[in-house]
């Protein structure tokens, strides 16, 4: 899975760093996130990109996840978790794989479950 | 030559203490550590534990722990005890850190969570108020028949003792990295948000065994493992 380190690249849906949604968020496309969002994520299939102005304080159900900011809530990532040196993540997350860069901080729990046998 | 005389050396050495290996970046210290290798055991031929790491967040353990199929809790208490919102007073009017607000925002867990729980050095850094109902709240959340261990200093540390995270590497390997200063900014469960600077760490107190063992006094069990490097590893058993 491919994510922007910082920008976000063109043909992703986009919430900017003004932003505050509260509610439920979903979708069926790769969403970058750099704005503020409480309530819950359901990306299923997709990526989530937490940009390093993103504060998010909610459940995240997505296919990727990739955090450069704050994130707030338990993630569900059918395929895999990078948590970049700039994250700060409090919740539990559950993925078939997880890259953590030195200086990320993580509160919770890392759970991994491998379904794909290669 | 020089690999030569570093392995005779070895021979003369004892089984736990810290070697220099230059690394890309900043230097670090690994470290032989007995405590660990007991520990290891557990989780070498265990399937499924459940394992909470109390040092700052570390890729390596937490590759570590799932490589095996293990889950693992990552909560960096030290850098949590910093936040400026728990210093207050004692009923005589001394300074202490409002340990109740801080077991409300950290170690929150179900009781018998833990089969392991590793502290490191833990309890020589974290201020007085804090360190008996920090290890009051772990005994509540390790099994029974669970595991803790931790670092001590011992006298002969000097109180400029830098602080270190530890990183397993092996079996009975730990890599030391000095903590360096950063920012931090995060959300507790019950909503605080609390901005730490953190500029390392100051070694609080030494304790000797005396003092270890009333600390850990509701425990089943404690076992000392001597290290050559001023360190003390102790692995209680709940």
């Amino acid at each position: 899975m491919s994510a922007p380190s910082s920008a976000p690249a063109s043909g992703l849906a986009q919430i900017g760093k003004s932003v505050f949604i509260k509610g439920e968020l979903s979708g069926s496309e790769d969403l970058y996130l750099d704005g503020q969002v409480e309530g819950s994520i359901a990306l299923k299939g997709n990526s989530l990109t937490v940009g390093p102005n993103g504060q998010v304080k909610a459940s995240v159900e997505a296919k990727g996840v990739v955090v450069q900011g704050k994130l707030e809530g338990n993630v569900q990532a059918s395929d895999r978790v990078e948590l970049r040196k700039s994250a700060v993540v409090t919740g539990d997350i559950s993925t078939q794989r997880i890259s953590i860069e030195e200086g990320a901080y993580l509160k919770g729990k890392v759970d991994i479950h491998r379904t794909d046998i290669k | 030559m020089s690999s030569v005389s570093q392995t005779f050396m070895k021979f003369f050495r004892g089984s736990s203490g810290p070697e220099t290996i230059p690394a890309q970046g900043s230097q670090k210290l690994t470290r032989r550590s007995s405590g660990l290798g007991e520990l290891a055991r557990s989780w070498e031929t265990a399937e499924g534990l459940c394992v909470l790491d109390l040092g700052s967040t570390s890729p390596t353990n937490i590759r570590h722990f799932t490589e095996r199929g293990h889950r693992i809790y990552s909560e960096d208490l030290l850098t949590a005890s910093t936040d400026p919102e728990l210093p207050t007073t004692d009923e005589q009017g001394n300074a202490v850190l409002d340990s109740r607000k801080f077991l409300a925002d950290n170690l929150v867990y179900p009781a018998a969570r833990f089969d392991v729980v590793l502290c490191w050095n833990l309890p020589d850094y974290l201020d007085e108020s804090l360190v008996k109902p920090v290890v009051g709240r772990l005994w509540s959340v390790l099994k029974p028949g669970g595991m803790l261990l931790a670092f001590f200093h011992t006298r002969d540390a000097g109180p400029d003792s830098p602080c270190h995270r530890f990183h397993i590497v092996g079996p009975d390997t730990l890599e030391m990295q000095k903590i360096e200063l950063r920012r931090e900014a995060r959300r507790g469960p019950t909503g605080t948000v609390h901005t730490a600077i953190t500029d390392g760490f100051q070694l609080q107190r030494v304790f000797n065994n005396r003092h270890i063992e009333t600390l850990f006094r509701d425990f089943a069990s404690i076992k000392f493992f001597l290290a050559r490097d001023n360190i003390r590893e102790v692995l209680v058993v709940r």
